[in-house]
């Protein structure tokens, strides 16, 4: 029987297509967040990489804790895309997500989801240890349950809080390798801790009509543009000293605390620029907000460069 | 459902099917390499 014989549609088997379309796996992959999870694997790399032992630990072992993390955090933006669908479908900056765009099925996305992170938890159990298994359970049950569900849209400290979600990699990659959790993680924990609520209000400064639409009381919408500003100069502040205590408890040498220095002080320096910004009487930015702007693109170099220069002070100079 | 749209929503099964196969070889090598590293590392 000739397939070219057959119509589709009327009866009988249908035709093989002659062809298939992968763009609804770009959705897919949407899902995830995908520049979410970079500076996750990255974190979570680092905590990895400065845990005592690591060079014992098998390249594919440790390959697979970091696609484990990836995927863990995919699997939470997943669900909190699910969840958010009704405030990204009146967010400009969302409103083309795979679920509000209506390319993906909210249930469908949901059980992506859940599948998702059961099975990065699963497989993290099997390649590394129960401890690394928990805490990252523990990290896609607090986004999702604590910082999505409960947080979001009840207060405006809700990325403060919630921040601590983000803040769980390196946790998740010393855990890996040691099958514990020290003081060391927990330094890197509070960093990325400290280092969210600058980071999400530079954000959160230029997006507030955003915001305010979709209801979310983001701290712009709730306390306004001035406090959000005097806010962010508050939390560079207290992170300059954070940075400097993974070489203040003497894991890092003084190459990392030069670094540590240097970027937060330019960090404050970004947070002063934001606070002194031309405004209006409200507040609100006369310079369609560039000082938050750079502020905002300073804050991920800021991480970036923090953690990598801890993981070369550790490897390359042995500190 | 036109032929069109048929042949539309079968190229598009037909791309999640060839994406879902892929990982599932990608799961079953992973697993393959998991569990070797697991017993050459005791």
């Amino acid at each position: 029987m000739s397939d070219a014989a057959m119509e589709p549609g009327q009866g009988g088997s249908a035709p093989l297509p002659a062809s298939y379309d992968m763009s609804e796996v770009g959705d897919w992959i949407a899902l995830l967040k995908p520049r979410v999870m970079s500076l996750v694997v990255f974190s979570g790399l680092v905590g990895m990489l400065v845990a005592p032992g690591v060079g014992a630990m098998h390249p594919v072992l440790a390959a697979t804790a970091i696609l484990c993390i990836a995927v863990a955090a995919g699997a939470a933006g997943a669900i909190n895309m699910w969840y958010d669908r009704d405030i990204d479908a009146v967010m400009r900056r969302t409103s083309k997500r795979p679920i509000p765009a209506g390319r993906i099925a909210p249930a469908s996305a949901l059980a992506f989801g859940i599948w998702l992170s059961v099975a990065s938890v699963t497989v993290m159990w099997m390649a590394t240890n129960i401890a690394a298994a928990f805490v990252l359970a523990l990290s896609i049950a607090f986004y999702v349950f604590v910082y999505t569900m409960w947080l979001k849209r009840r207060t405006p400290q809700n990325i403060v809080i919630g921040g601590a979600a983000g803040a769980f990699p390196p946790l998740i990659g010393w855990a890996a390798v040691t099958g514990d959790v020290t003081l060391v993680p927990i330094i890197l924990f509070a960093i990325i801790f400290f280092w969210t609520p600058p980071h999400f209000w530079s954000l959160a400064l230029w997006a507030h009509d955003d915001y305010a639409r979709a209801g979310v009381p983001m701290l712009p919408v709730t306390a306004g543009a001035r406090e959000t500003r005097r806010q962010i100069v508050i939390y560079a502040v207290l992170l300059a000293p954070i940075g400097l205590l993974p070489w203040l408890v003497g894991f890092s040498g003084p190459a990392y605390a030069v670094v540590a220095a240097v970027l937060g002080a330019m960090f404050v320096r970004h947070a002063v620029a934001v606070l002194r910004d031309r405004q209006d009487d409200t507040g609100r930015s006369l310079t369609r907000d560039a000082p938050a702007r750079a502020c905002f693109r300073f804050s991920l170099y800021y991480l970036f460069v923090l953690f990598a220069a801890l993981a070369v002070d550790h490897l390359v100079f042995g500190a | 459902m036109t032929p069109d749209e048929r042949a539309l929503f079968e190229k598009r099964r037909r791309g999640r099917n060839i994406a879902i196969g892929l990982v599932l070889v990608s799961l079953a090598i992973l697993f393959y390499f998991i569990g070797m590293a697991r017993l050459l590392r005791g």
